[in-house]
């Protein structure tokens, strides 16, 4: 089967900083694809490559089987993008709005209103689109977003931090309108997080990403194993970590805070045995390994759920309609 | 088809914000609205030019001016779009960069005719008759004005990043572009370097080819200002696609 999106030593680079440093992926149809990985990784960067906006420093890539270079306008026709920044217009109602965007990206008259109605009832904002966006919620904004970006059946949507921001209700109902994107609508979906559950959920494989190049690319159970069974953090009286470390099922021993962490094969297997080594304890947890664990442990930073971005956006768009 | 439906797309988005947001319609008539009534009032109960009430004789100047300043600032809008990240959408679109600027362009001189119709009412409360030749070629005037002030307006702010930068270059050009028009003053008698000035600039040819059509006063014939306007505006248009063929 041909690739949806391959790409070949994707490189950006502005001034001194390789925002994107020789990206080499092959996405499969239909799949899920993510970019996990910090603010500042270079996920932002490399979907705009693929969407043409940004011209790469070197390299290449093909989109739907279309060079990003060579052939923008097919590679444009192709695919759906759904922006980081809200980039729906808010002085226009939802459905304006969805009809502006079948009249650029050339939807048939004739299926038009078919078209839009479609995607205004899966996303569940039929009853809103003759309000004007800018009494949307910011979920609702998403999801009109999420709309546009699918009205005129891209063979490939990008997804920029789809739901950034957005309140965990909203981002479960805008998961399930992903998840069955790829099978309901023959679609191959790229998206970009820093929300580890996310792309947990969502995504079939995984790339981390961080500093412009992948440290590490499997699906996302594969990579949960590379750490080596599960976590259990203790909190004990003495801060002693190298009695842990003769256990046979433990491969890592971490001090965080006051907390001792250790990687444990089959932890509720072995937990008897690590209790008895840690004698009194004040606390003890244990869970499954997560993203965040891959991450760190090929990195050795932590990915942080960042909150309140958007904020300056809102600010701009409350300067611009009273002014 | 697919093209001009582009096209026609990206002035309706244009229009219909303009309709919805009134506030700009009145700020822009407001001003010119000023001029005529108090500095064209007031100076004109006690000044006439050629035997021409002052009021009247800067008539054509202000329509004029009304148009210069809502199309080039109708540039603003795109820096705005590109702040909110608005033209993000339409630039990742499969439209060309020239669908664009033209979508554009047509978004901007229909806003600025909508306001230079307005202002030719005024024409009734001056006293001031229009022939229907007369009206037509005042529309044309105003538009080739418009068409290649508009395209100027949307040529910086394709350059421009933030709406303030925006707004400091374009005081600076569209102040002396209206002061040196001779919107306010006969041409005939200045002294040489500010005839000079006034020769250089393009909306003298407009302010001269409307005082031609409208009370009959003028310093060019009326082909000459048609002229110097359509040359400017293919100039400034042929730019402006250039310019939104870089924009980033």
């Amino acid at each position: 089967m041909e690739n949806a999106i391959e790409t070949f030593d994707l490189t950006k680079q502005f001034k001194d900083l390789t925002a994107v440093d020789r990206l080499n992926v092959k996405i499969k149809q239909s799949e899920i694809f993510g970019l996990l990985g910090p603010n500042g990784a270079g996920k932002t960067t490399a979907i705009s490559m693929l969407c043409t906006i940004l011209r790469p420093t070197q390299g290449t890539a093909t989109v739907n089987g279309y060079d990003i270079l060579n052939e923008p306008d097919d590679v444009r026709k192709s695919i759906g993008i759904v922006f980081q920044q809200p980039s729906v217009d808010d002085i226009l109602t939802g459905r304006e709005n969805l009809r502006l965007h079948a009249m650029w990206y050339g939807v048939p008259k004739e299926i038009r209103d078919e078209r839009i109605n479609e995607v205004l009832e899966l996303v569940g904002l039929k009853s809103r689109q003759h309000s004007l966006v800018k009494t949307y919620s910011g979920g609702m904004r998403r999801r009109l977003e999420l709309a546009r970006g699918l009205l005129h059946l891209p063979k490939v949507l990008f997804l920029d931090e789809p739901t950034l921001g957005l309140d965990p209700q909203t981002r479960e109902h805008i998961w399930e309108y992903i998840e069955d994107l790829p099978e309901k609508r023959d679609m191959t979906i790229m998206l970009t997080t820093h929300y580890m559950e996310e792309a947990d959920r969502l995504c079939d494989r995984i790339a981390i990403i961080d500093q412009g190049k992948i440290i590490v690319m499997d699906t996302p159970e594969r990579l949960k194993q590379t750490v080596g069974g599960d976590i259990v953090c203790l909190k004990t009286g003495i801060a002693d970590t190298e009695r842990f470390r003769k256990i046979d099922s433990v491969s890592k021993v971490e001090m965080k805070d006051d907390y001792i962490v250790l990687t444990v094969r089959n932890a509720s297997e072995n937990l008897q045995q690590i209790l008895d080594v840690a004698g009194k304890i004040e606390s003890v947890e244990i869970r499954p390994a997560s993203l965040n664990d891959v991450f760190l442990s090929y990195t050795g930073k932590e990915i942080r759920p960042e909150t309140g971005e958007g904020g300056i956006v809102q600010r701009i768009m409350r300067e611009r309609t009273s002014g | 088809m697919s093209r001009i439906e582009g096209i026609y797309a990206l002035w309706l988005r244009e229009f219909k914000v303009f309709t919805r947001e009134r506030s700009r319609v009145v700020t822009s008539i407001f001003t010119p609205i000023l001029w005529i009534f108090v500095f064209g009032g007031g100076l004109g109960s006690a000044v006439e030019i050629g035997g021409i009430n002052y009021q009247v004789f800067i008539y054509p100047g202000i329509l004029a001016m009304s148009v210069l300043f809502s199309s080039v600032f109708f540039g603003t809008y795109i820096v705005w779009d590109r702040k909110i990240d608005i033209l993000k959408e339409v630039l990742v679109a499969p439209l060309s960069r020239t669908s664009i600027f033209v979508g554009k362009v047509l978004g901007g001189c229909t806003d600025s005719m909508i306001q230079a119709f307005i202002m030719l009412l005024i024409s009734f409360a001056l006293g001031v008759y229009l022939s229907p030749s007369a009206l037509l070629l005042a529309i044309l005037l105003l538009f080739l004005l418009a068409l290649s002030l508009v395209s100027t307006g949307l040529i910086i702010g394709s350059l421009m990043e933030s709406p303030e930068g925006f707004n400091m270059i374009v005081s600076f050009l569209v102040f002396p572009l209206f002061l040196f028009s001779g919107a306010l003053f006969p041409l005939d008698k200045l002294p040489l370097w500010l005839r000079a000035l006034t020769y250089i600039d393009p909306v003298t040819y407009g302010v001269d080819g409307l005082r031609t059509v409208t009370i009959g006063v003028s310093q060019f014939p009326l082909y000459v200002d048609l002229a110097v306007l359509a040359g400017f505006a293919a100039v400034m248009f042929t730019v402006g696609t250039i310019a939104f063929e870089h924009m980033k």
